[in-house]
């Protein structure tokens, strides 16, 4: 495609939008599918064609919205621009919202929900702006929002370096959990030698309670192509793998989608923008394993192995898959590239704290009033993304502690409340920025149950590889275990102690070396409660099932050598 | 690579070993695409047994050791026939906080047996998930693809109970039979 084309492209779409007088957008993300979603996009488009008012409203399926909790959620935009957000929409309401605000342009107040405005008001876009204006599935539809318009100025207007420089200046940095600096990483794929080079785009998201990737996938898949294109014009790459879990059959099928007219429009293959670029993406689909998210492991798995990890050095830029020095990012961090193209990476910097740059999606979910999706600028603090933003605790209780990272992160107890959220304020507590998953616990979780809970996930996905995770996953699960019978020693905490430094200082990969991050850190916040369960048996949560002591005439006697 | 390999049909003569042919053809027999055909494979017989993994590492011309050494390896495979229905419980840390432990508890309970099995009749296999990313739904179940959100321990087993109650009543034979 040339450039006249892909404006000629983006002119029609929008003068096609002109023409008409509202738009409806129907939730079309997982959540809000699984929930009854489509059966209100249906009734939504049978009501306006009923209506003939088919010409002046349109009715698109579109990305997470964001407040998932209330899905499905519609949302119309009309005449003057304005939108309201209708939640828990099913057909019935479908049918009203469609024939009294979008056809009528009388919103259906009583439909309405005022309390949620917070929700979107604190929030800052870049990852997800598109979510909810454009149709994934329409490649005119992002193209009228400026998709494809960053790799057109990046392989017409701009050298690899002077990209890699715009990132470099960005303060971008891994959004997959590592942190590590974008720019630095591209800059060391530019520089190794080798015949070929290859992208890939890490889709594994395997954190439980994290829905991130999955969303823009499903919302914008797009937006990571093009970063991709542009990540691949940078460092000299004519080839890129999406690594997507197989848990996400919609996100994979809008994936595939979203390939097939990029082709077509020539935005992706042969010659881009009429230049000597060339790139191709194929997708690679996911087995359900955990540690495929570490970029060795992953590496095997598009090369049709087993998927376990190998020791660095070699790092995979400069000797990657089959070889090749291989860029590895995670979608989150693609999906942030074609904005700081466009806008300069001066632009993307001014965001955020003076570490950690730009935004960060989260997953808000577990005891939160707005379980959903938002994205939020580097360095506002916890308390405002889960009291502000979030809604809160229902049910009047009382706050306990956040998770973020998943299974390698760890817990944020109420006196970091205030903490801002960055890199480097999150590790100094004990846990990590980690993919984005937030949960928030009230003091109904136990975190001796908690930490189990983790270990366990660590336990099953460990890929036996290396003894340290191998056995050591399963003997501090065990150790756990004990301590939530009731069961356990001083000594047996010291044991568990002991074991988390040595799963961190030896193991081979990423699982296994941040596998002890959950125990550590309630064991740092709270561990009173693991005191609670060993000294006096008693599970102060009432979460553990912990045997009544048999007494002391029936009880066995101990054979003491 | 070998564009033409002299793999033999399978002397079955079953159709979806021809399906699966096709697919193989799409990938020009690249080796690295085993989890691509292997994912294929199980669309097409619900599971992968010895006769189908040997077939695709002939195929492919990837030793046995490696093909079962991947389908064992990953979650997503599985050596068993499915039972008649399928009931996935979501494992995700949102559902967890929110009360995941005891359904499945529940669950394994009422029909004896564990996650990752099958009851006997073969009418019913209890799977659990590692996060179906509707943590706005949690706690999530999902019964035959459909997705049930924010259900509880009771309105579960309510949906499970019919399935075993056909399963008797019909006298099925258990499991799901692949090979003619």
């Amino acid at each position: 495609m040339s450039t006249e084309a892909r404006r000629e492209l983006q002119e029609k779409e929008l003068l096609a939008r002109a023409g008409k007088r509202c738009r409806v957008a129907a939730c079309s993300a997982a959540g809000c599918l699984s929930n009854g979603g489509q059966a209100v996009r249906e009734a939504l488009a049978g009501t306006v064609k009923d209506e003939g008012a088919a010409d002046a409203v349109e009715v698109i399926g579109t990305g997470c919205l964001g407040l998932c909790d209330a899905g499905p959620l519609v949302q119309v935009t009309g005449e003057d621009g304005a939108t309201r957000l209708y939640e828990k929409v099913d057909a019935a309401k479908a049918v009203r919202i469609a024939a009294e605000d979008a056809v009528r342009g009388t919103p259906a107040r009583d439909l309405l929900n005022q309390e949620d405005a917070a929700f979107f008001t604190k929030q800052r876009r870049i990852v997800l702006e598109n979510s909810g204006r454009i149709d994934p599935e329409r490649i005119e539809s992002c193209v009228a929002e400026g998709a494809y318009e960053a790799l057109q100025k990046a392989v017409t207007e701009l050298t690899p370096l002077d990209v890699i420089q715009q990132i470099t200046a960005s303060g971008l940095r891994g959004r997959g959990g590592g942190g590590y600096p974008t720019g630095l990483k591209w800059s060391t794929v530019y520089k190794a030698k080798g015949a070929r080079k290859l992208v890939i785009c890490n889709a594994d998201e395997g954190d439980p309670g994290a829905f991130m990737d999955r969303s823009v996938l499903e919302g914008d898949p797009h937006k990571v192509l093009e970063g991709m294109a542009i990540a691949a014009y940078a460092i000299g790459a004519d080839q890129g793998y999406v690594y997507v879990r197989g848990e996400y059959p919609l996100a994979i099928q809008r994936l595939k989608t979203a390939i097939k007219q990029a082709e077509q429009h020539q935005f992706l293959g042969g010659r881009v923008f009429d230049t000597g670029f060339s790139f191709r993406v194929d997708i690679r689909i996911g087995a359900g394993a955990f540690v495929c998210g570490e970029e060795t492991a992953l590496i095997a798995s598009i090369e049709g192995s087993r998927g376990t990890p190998r020791p660095r050095p070699p790092y995979p830029a400069t000797a990657g898959l089959w070889g090749h020095p291989t860029l590895i990012n995670n979608v989150e961090t693609y999906a942030n590239v074609p904005t700081i193209v466009r806008q300069g990476g001066q632009w993307y910097a001014s965001i955020g704290t003076e570490k950690s740059k730009g935004t960060k999606v989260f997953a808000l979910a577990g005891k939160i009033a707005r379980t959903g999706l938002v994205e939020v600028p580097m360095g506002m603090s916890l308390r405002e993304i889960i009291f502000d933003i979030g809604g809160g605790i229902p049910g009047g209780r009382k706050f306990k502690a956040a998770q973020t990272g998943g299974p390698s992160g760890g817990c944020i107890p109420a006196q970091h409340l205030d903490l801002p959220v960055d890199y480097e304020s999150l590790a100094g507590v004990g846990s990590i920025m980690g993919s984005g998953g937030l949960i928030v616990m009230d003091e109904s979780s136990c975190m001796v149950d908690v930490a189990k809970y983790f270990m366990e996930f660590c336990r099953d996905e460990s890929c036996g590889k290396c003894i340290p995770c191998r056995a050591g996953t399963t003997q501090m699960w065990g150790l756990l275990d004990t301590i939530t019978r009731g069961e356990a020693t001083r000594q047996d905490l010291a044991l568990l102690e002991q074991l988390c430094d040595l799963l961190r200082s030896t193991s081979l990969c990423g699982l296994g070396q941040t596998a002890p991050n959950p125990v550590v850190s309630t064991l740092r916040h709270f561990r009173d409660e693991y005191l609670a369960h060993i000294d006096e048996r008693r599970c102060p949560a009432g979460v553990c099932a912990i045997a009544p002591r048999p007494s002391r005439g029936a009880a066995p006697v101990e054979a003491r050598p | 690579m070998n564009l033409n390999p002299q793999t033999p049909p399978h002397p079955s003569g079953d159709k979806r070993f021809k399906l699966l042919d096709v697919a193989i053809k799409r990938h020009q027999f690249r080796q690295d695409t085993l989890i691509e055909v292997l994912h294929t494979a199980q669309e097409l017989f619900g599971y992968l047994d010895t006769d189908v993994l040997l077939y695709v590492g002939r195929a492919l011309r990837v030793p046995p050791s490696r093909v079962y050494g991947v389908a064992t390896f990953y979650n997503f495979f599985s050596m068993k026939p499915p039972g008649k229905h399928t009931c996935v419980v979501c494992m995700g840390t949102a559902c967890y906080v929110k009360g995941a432990g005891p359904i499945l508890d529940a669950l394994q309970k009422e029909h004896g047996i564990k996650a990752g099995e099958t009851t006997p009749d073969g009418s019913v296999s209890l799977v659990t998930a590692r996060c179906l990313g509707a943590c706005g739904l949690a706690p999530a179940v999902v019964f035959d693809g459909e997705v049930a959100g924010k259900i509880g321990v009771e309105a579960t087993l309510e949906r499970v109970a019919p399935w075993t109650r056909d399963a008797n009543g019909e006298k099925e034979p258990a499991g799901m039979v692949a090979q003619p």
